[in-house]
């Protein structure tokens, strides 16, 4: 190499030709170079999955902005994940539809009871995909809004009662009303979800800060009214009497505007499968 | 700076996007002078010296930069675990004591896909961003990313299998990289998704330490195996976008490898073990355009080639500190 240089010459006018096996080594080169375009690209392309998946609805933290806007929003750092009291928030996976590394709440499992009282997770959100102060130009869909700031039962008796949220996470609902205890006139009693359930809930007689297993918390309720027992939120739902259809009267639980959708109702539900579900990223209808 | 380096300085902005490196046009009489002495017999004093110089490899600077790695993401994995909240969050973005830490190119792609910047993704970008520039850009990946510890590991494999002819190093067009940048952010821009997160190996081998293992880990392993079987640390050499944003963050960085002409032996040692062999071109014989010549913003300051150099040719340096010593 150090030779040639002393005797560097101008180079040529025209290109020198390519010997074949240089110009087969570059072919193959370009198909390498497609070969990894192809693969990379086709693997971003699973990243489209969730906007096709949109639909299918899953329960987002609280505070968090329209689906589009908060796929586009979460840097998928999971901070929202490592300030929840009570574990309620997780991150998608690859086959879960809703964008790898996004966070969402199983409310059967684990739902978000507010025992943070502030909303840590919103707090915690540092691209504002969960937020208290939805930015001006970001539409409000209509019914997602609050008539009002939502007080948190925990801290009613406190100068600041309420929760700093605008707009409803989902609504809750009667989805299986023939399964429903307090329907059926029906009492409860020893643990909700059974022995082994992993939920935790914080129960404000027992201890104000230390959420603790709701397994460890039985009841003994002589008419069902465990959603309404344990909702945060005041005025978001209460044991009505209704007419059932054939004219007679009964004892029905009832979700009403306050209803943020928190999904504790769902949790706490004793049977299986559950009779309250929440329906998430849904509006409240009049 | 002399006018041969701030055009190597600019030559070397130009590989860093994947153009090729090419024989310098310009030499200063003083490298000359050295080019020419090295082009007689080689000083037998010289040579057992080297002799000696290679009976001990070390390791330093590696087992430094693999020790920082470790810490840097046990650090995240222990913060949550064992809930001592020093820094929350995944590498995409975190909580350092409190104080926001967010990575330039996660940030990039949330803010073209949102089109909204709030105040702490402001914040945690711009102290990432000076980091960065003070501790050398591609500094990330040789010392903080967990792909590339564990792509180094594949790497070996990789050689292994080299050395007993079973697999052949299939090179890429460089130039991809930046394809991939360009189009990553025209495809956050254009369909409000940030579609790198979803297959960042970064992204996903960090969350995977810190929140548990999951499927997305099957795209890594995809990655790790065309590696070992076909190509070369292909992710790190011609994809990753988070490996081009702070190699132009490196740009302006003080942090850098420095490459003295005087002692070398031009074998060439350094580039074999490198990532990114184009930016040691200065070291090929005759190619250095001046006497110490810094090494380009695509180096990731690993250390590889200082750890080999057994006649100490490449060092640390940080700009502007060695001439107050």
């Amino acid at each position: 190499m150090s030779d040639q240089d002393s005797e560097r010459k101008p180079p040529p006018a025209k290109a020198p030709p390519v010997s074949i096996s240089k110009r087969q080594t570059n072919r193959r080169r370009v198909l390498r170079t497609l070969l990894l375009t192809g693969g990379v690209l086709g693997a971003g392309l699973s990243g489209f999955l969730p906007l096709i998946y949109s639909q299918k609805k899953r329960l987002r933290p609280p505070g968090a902005l329209d689906e589009r806007d908060f796929l586009a929003s979460c840097i998928k750092c999971g901070q929202c994940v490592q300030v929840c009291p009570v574990s309620a928030i997780k991150l998608a996976d690859l086959i879960d539809g809703v964008g790898v590394g996004t966070p969402y709440i199983d409310a059967r499992a684990q739902a978000c009871d507010f025992s943070c009282d502030a909303v840590q997770c919103v707090l915690a959100c540092p691209t504002g995909s969960l937020t208290y102060h939805k930015p001006p130009f970001l539409p409000v869909r209509q019914g997602t809004a609050l008539a009002a700031k939502p007080i948190l039962l925990a801290k009613e008796k406190d100068a600041e009662p309420t929760l700093n949220l605008n707009e409803r996470m989902g609504v809750a609902r009667l989805t299986r009303p023939e399964a429903c205890l307090a329907i059926q006139g029906k009492g409860f009693k020893g643990q909700t979800r059974g022995p082994d359930f992993k939920g935790h809930m914080r129960y404000m007689d027992v201890d104000r800060w230390k959420p603790i297993k709701i397994a460890d918390h039985p009841y003994d309720v002589p008419e069902c009214d465990l959603c309404v027992r344990e909702c945060p939120i005041k005025g978001a739902i209460s044991i009505e009497t209704v007419f059932a259809p054939n004219g007679s009267k009964r004892k029905s639980p009832v979700v009403h505007e306050p209803c943020v959708g928190c999904g504790v109702c769902e949790m706490v539900c004793p049977v299986e499968p559950t009779a309250i579900t929440i329906e998430a990223r849904e509006v409240w209808k009049t | 700076m002399s006018d041969v380096l701030k055009r190597r300085f600019v030559d070397q902005i130009k590989v860093l996007f994947g153009n090729e490196p090419s024989k310098p046009t310009e030499i200063t009489p003083a490298a000359q002078k050295i080019h020419f002495y090295k082009k007689g017999n080689r000083d037998l004093i010289a040579e057992n010296l080297h002799a000696r110089a290679h009976a001990v490899h070390s390791n330093k600077w590696r087992n430094r930069r693999w020790a920082t790695l470790i810490f840097a993401n046990l650090l995240f994995t222990l913060s949550f675990a064992l809930d001592i909240q020093i820094l929350e969050g995944a590498l995409t973005a975190s909580r350092f004591v409190g104080f926001h830490l967010i990575d330039v190119n996660s940030a990039l792609q949330v803010m073209l896909a949102h089109k909204h910047i709030i105040t702490n993704l402001l914040i945690g970008t711009g102290t990432v961003l000076v980091l960065w520039v003070l501790l050398g850009g591609r500094t990330f990946c040789s010392w903080v990313c967990p792909y590339h510890l564990v792509a180094e590991w594949a790497e070996k494999i990789h050689l292994y299998l080299a050395k007993k002819k079973l697999v052949t190093d299939q090179t890429i067009d460089r130039r991809l990289r930046t394809v991939f940048w360009i189009v990553f952010a025209l495809l956050a821009f254009a369909t409000g998704y940030t579609v790198y997160e979803a297959i960042s190996p970064t992204g996903i081998l960090s969350r995977a330490l810190i929140y548990g293992p999951g499927l997305a880990l099957l795209w890594v392993l995809a990655l790790l195996v065309f590696e070992v079987f076909f190509s070369r640390r292909a992710w790190c050499r011609y994809a990753c976008p988070i490996g081009l944003t702070y190699g132009v963050v490196g740009i302006i960085s003080p942090v850098r490898i420095k490459y003295t002409l005087d002692g070398c032996f031009h074998e060439g040692d350094c580039r074999k073990v490198c990532l990114v062999p184009h930016v040691l071109d200065t070291v090929i014989k005759g190619r250095a355009v001046d006497t110490e010549v810094p090494i380009g913003p695509d180096c990731t300051r690993c250390g590889l080639c200082v750890d080999t150099c057994p006649t100490g040719s490449l060092s640390f340096e940080v700009k502007g500190l060695s001439k107050l010593a």
